[in-house]
């Protein structure tokens, strides 16, 4: 009965789409305020609707019910509940529901904390959001309908696939949704701004929030995501270059462009129509990305359907959205008055420079993804583009990118001095030599790029502290204003910093990670021993276990290093009942510096077992320095100005504190 | 769902089932050359070599069935005495260029390998004449006194400089 | 810039958003399967090979066996297929129906199997084969490019290959690719 209430709520929320995505943004055209005051209940109404729809889901999951089509195919009645709550994402259907259900969380958002939005600006955006999920809500209602039910319901379902049975990637798809369908709101307000035909400061003032939380999302996500395949599939591998992680990976780098170009537009009301072009073109990669995961268009890990007909729907929603949104802007973005003026060499420059690398970026990706797709289609026959194209084309890309993140923060609006600039980075040029130097002494022998990537890291962590200490004039005050000052630095200054920081702790573990790791590959009797540059790992015994849903080998390795334990490994390996799948359970121990990792293999049954041990530097930085972006990202959030947004309140504030 | 399509679907099953979840990092220790430069090189080869029934797997980390044959024939010919270019040839005249993970530089991959640089080649280029057309541009008007005064009242809000204003910068 | 190089300027990214469109659907219509790979040996000639048969008595079955039937006049039909695989027992009748085909010689590859298990199934569902090579370790299979059974080979007379079917066969394929092929190589 629930299910079919939830049905019944999804059909509505669609009705009330319809009329979201139709009565405000006409209301904004006719000036008609009655007309746009529909966007704030509309938007609140179609979120809860949704949410409903997903509760009414999420009950059957957990009560599991099997007359739901979709709780007999991806659940199973001994699966634990914390995978029968994350399993309603993990197929097509379920997916889709989250999908729209985030899309109606960002609008609901803006609805109810953007009272300061221009009345017109936020009817119009409303009205763009409602409109995505209007295509969304069709999609699932005619084609991939969650609450169809199966009579007779069947005894039991068929179980969750086991690869997904695991924490981290349980939460992975919902921050990833948060993430780049949150870019739809950036999207709708760039819709609802060529349609006024006007972009302001203003404007990257009230989509910049939106923005930044999206970007937070994603960059988790995706973190999320690489840190899963790096303890779970089991060689210490966290990126593939699989379709389906650049199709996350692609919004994620126009997003960054994105957020940095929405700062000159800002500050300099410049740059506008490339603004509103990457707000479009994000989202759209989103689009595309799920027109590539849910088509069958390409073969992944992560592909959902491999069907044609549901393809099909997703390209139509795809050419409405995208196509509608370029076939506007080609009309309406000339028309859009640039600003300020500035320099080549200048902080708009640099960040045009960014963008533009940024961009680049993502293009080489998007050519690598769909190059053997164009090809094949053109009957050239097909080629694989795998990890050596992306590593010899996407890094000459990013290293430049680099070596300016450096340098750009210390450049001034519209004019500057590059050679000034430079000279005050001389300590962050030493120390990128230094480390450069250090790191050849410890490795020699080792890859160049190795020296590259720690001097690029070193670089861009000293610079991000140059460019603090000049904020706080460190050196022209004493400690005691410097630290004043430093407290009372905008957040989204501090946030600036802690993010850029976190890239660069980040490509410190990419760079030990890729550059310095060690396997050992062998047959192992209980009791034997195993060396590892200077770690000894021995197989004390490897035995069978019995799991919740599963049966398993569990190993346990004492590791050791000049005669004193170091660790003691556990790993296993798998079978669930169910869908006979085995999987491994790497052992992981970390000392923040260096991972150590082992797999047990295969038995062959005379006693012996194939282990893999791996030793991987600085890989544990990677998931540090996501982590740390992330949190760049939530003190650039909590900055009162953007949650506030209205210039006027803050110029009063100082013209108040000045007459005090 | 039709016959044809049931049946390719258990193909496909067929195919994956033995590789699917499997993504441990495969090569077994009884496939090991004892030649530690030979193994080098063939692992270096194997990684550059798609697993044909996983998705998106080096036959170096596949442990498909197939991927095992492939990696014991490259152990076999180098051992053989066929260079590293010998073994990717004799794969490719079998599987074509599909089964190479580094696509190989022909004619056909032009627009793949230099399109990149095209585009950041184009990109610059348009910077460079954004900013010849905005130097082309008129000078605005100087400002009134009372504009100039604005000015400087709404310059002072932004404390978002990172140096202090210099004499004689805008 | 002009207005109109501007406009133009303006364009660029819808018209590349259609290419792209195009090109997605183009390859929706094709209803293929993204892991199927196209053959290299198209139009090339018949890898060598020499296998022996599935029991002592039995010849075999080798290259020369194909030069062989073309000599004949006949177009061969190489399957390789497995007793442990479930889509050849589909594809089986189809395939005993294709070995009836006038001009037409049938040889089965035993792949990666044990020849004891594939005479039961032979015994079971009939054997249409003129003759079978078996293929213990794979080394035939992977020179004629498979990755997995079934798949099946069309050859013409001169020995050189000119289809390929990755996947069972059905009756599609048959009546639309296979049959007219053999038409025109039987001619």
């Amino acid at each position: 009965m629930i299910v079919e209430l939830g049905h019944y709520a999804l059909i509505l929320a669609f009705a009330v789409a319809m009329l979201q995505s139709t009565i405000p943004v006409i209301g904004a055209q006719r000036n008609n305020a009655r007309w746009m005051a529909v966007a704030k209940p509309g938007a609140i109404t179609l979120f809860l609707l949704i949410a409903f729809a997903f509760a009414s889901l999420m009950r059957a999951h957990i009560l599991s019910d099997f007359s739901v089509r979709n709780v007999v195919e991806n659940s199973h009645s001994l699966k634990p509940m914390l995978y029968k709550i994350t399993g309603l994402w993990g197929n097509h259907e379920g997916s889709l529901l989250l999908w729209v259900l985030i899309l109606a969380i960002y609008g609901a958002a803006v609805a109810l904390f953007g009272n300061r939005l221009p009345t017109r600006l936020k009817a119009r955006a409303l009205g763009v959001q409602a409109m995505v999920a209007l295509g969304f809500l069709a999609f699932m209602l005619f084609t991939s309908d969650p609450f169809e039910r199966m009579f007779p319901a069947p005894p039991d379902g068929n179980d969750l696939n086991p690869l997904l049975q695991d924490p981290g990637l349980a939460f992975h798809p919902p921050m990833l949704y948060l993430g780049y369908v949150g870019f739809s709101m950036a999207f709708s307000f760039a819709i609802a701004a060529l349609i006024e035909g006007k972009v302001d400061a203003a404007w990257a003032r009230w989509v910049r929030p939106w923005t930044l939380a999206a970007w937070i999302a994603l960059t988790a996500g995706i973190g999320l995501g690489s840190w899963w395949a790096y303890y779970e599939l089991g060689w210490g591998g966290w990126w593939y270059w699989d379709p389906v992680e650049n199709a996350s990976f692609m919004p994620w780098l126009l997003g960054t462009a994105l957020l940095h170009s929405a700062i000159v537009v800002e500050k300099r009301d410049a740059l506008k129509a490339w603004c509103i072009l990457l707000a479009i073109l994000t989202f759209g990669l989103s689009l595309i990305g799920t027109f590539l995961v849910r088509s069958g268009v390409l073969t992944s890990v992560h592909a959902f359907a491999l069907d044609p007909a549901r393809g099909i729907f997703v390209l139509a929603l795809l050419v409405l959205y995208v196509g509608g949104a370029l076939a506007l802007f080609a009309w309406r973005a000339p028309a859009l008055k640039g600003g300020g003026l500035f320099q080549p060499v200048s902080r708009e420059g640099a960040l045009l420079l960014n963008n533009l690398l940024l961009a680049t970026a993502c293009a080489t990706v998007f050519i690598g993804t769909l190059y053997p797709l164009f090809l094949d289609v053109t009957g050239g026959g097909t080629v694989s583009v795998g990890p050596p194209f992306y590593n010899a084309t996407f890094l000459p890309v990013i290293l430049p990118m680099l070596l300016l993140m450096g340098v750009g923060p210390l450049l001034a609006w519209k004019r500057a001095d590059l050679a000034g600039a430079l000279t005050r980075l001389w300590i962050a040029g030493v120390a990128a030599l230094a480390i450069a130097a250090l790191t050849w002494w410890l490795h020699q022998g080792g890859p160049i790029l190795a020296l590259v990537g720690m001097a690029a890291g070193s670089w861009v962590a000293v610079s991000v502290f140059v460019e603090l200490g000049i904020r706080i004039g460190i050196r022209r005050n004493g400690m005691a204003t410097s630290l004043r000052r430093l407290f009372q630095l905008p957040r989204s200054a501090i946030g600036m910093t802690v993010a850029h920081l976190g890239l660069a702790i980040a490509i410190f573990g990419i760079t030990g990670a890729a550059a310095w790791k060690e396997e050992h590959v062998a047959n192992l009797a209980a009791g034997q021993s195993l060396d590892l540059g200077a770690y000894e790992f021995r197989l004390d015994e490897a035995k069978r276990i019995d799991g919740v849903n599963y049966w398993a080998y569990r190993g346990r390795f004492t590791v050791s290093r000049d005669g004193e334990t170091v660790a003691t490994l556990y790993p296993e390996r798998r079978l669930y009942w169910v869908q006979h799948m085995p999987t491994t359970e790497a052992a992981i121990h970390t000392n923040g510096l260096a991972d150590l990792y082992a797999v047990l293999g295969e038995p062959d049954g005379k006693g012996g077992w194939t282990v893999r041990l791996y030793r991987e530097p600085l890989v544990a930085l990677i998931w540090g320095g996501v982590l740390v972006m992330v949190l760049g990202g939530l003190v650039s959030l909590s900055d009162r100005r953007y949650r506030v947004g209205a210039p006027a309140q803050r110029r009063a504030a100082i013209a108040a504190a000045r007459a005090a | 769902m039709n016959r044809p399509r049931t049946l390719l679907l258990a193909f496909l099953a067929v195919l994956l089932l033995s590789s699917l979840g499997m993504a441990v990092h495969a090569v077994e220790p009884g496939e090991m050359l004892s030649d530690p430069a030979l193994e080098a090189r063939a692992r270096a080869i194997s990684r550059d070599i798609r697993c044909l029934v996983c998705q998106n797997q080096s036959i170096d980390d596949s442990q498909a069935e197939l991927a095992h044959d492939l990696r014991v024939l490259i152990r076999e010919r180098l051992q053989a005495g066929d260079s590293d270019a010998q073994v990717r040839d004799f794969l490719v005249a079998r599987y074509g260029d599909f089964v190479l993970l580094e696509p190989p530089l022909k004619p056909k991959t032009y627009l793949l390998w230099f399109g990149p640089a095209a585009i950041l080649l184009v990109a610059l280029l348009s910077i460079a004449i954004y900013f010849r057309r905005r130097r082309n541009e008129p000078a605005p008007a100087a400002l009134s006194a009372e504009e100039q005064a604005r000015l400087r009242a709404l310059l002072a809000d932004d404390a978002d400089e990172v140096e202090p204003r210099r004499e004689g910068q805008p | 810039m002009n207005p109109t190089s501007r406009r133009l300027l303006y364009l660029l990214p819808i018209l590349l958003f259609a290419g792209l469109a195009a090109y997605f659907l183009l390859r929706l219509g094709e209803h293929r399967d993204p892991s199927e790979i196209p053959s290299p040996l198209i139009d090339r000639p018949a890898p060598d090979f020499a296998l022996p048969g599935m029991t002592a008595a039995e010849p075999g079955l080798a290259r020369a066996d194909l030069a062989r039937a073309g000599g004949e006049g006949k177009v061969t039909i190489v399957n390789f297929f497995a007793s442990w695989c479930l889509p050849c027992r589909a594809e089986h009748p189809l395939l005993s129906q294709l070995a009836k085909h006038p001009g037409v010689a049938l040889y089965g590859i035993l792949y990666k199997d044990e020849p004891a298990a594939a005479t039961e199934w032979l015994k079971e569902l009939g054997d249409p084969y003129a003759a079978v090579g078996v293929d213990a370790q794979g080394r035939t299979g992977i020179d004629f490019g498979i990755s997995g059974v079934p798949e099946t080979f069309i050859i013409d007379r001169t020995g050189h290959i000119r289809f390929r079917q990755w996947g069972p066969l059905d009756q599609a394929t048959i009546d639309g690719k296979l049959l007219p092929l053999l038409d025109e190589l039987t001619k």
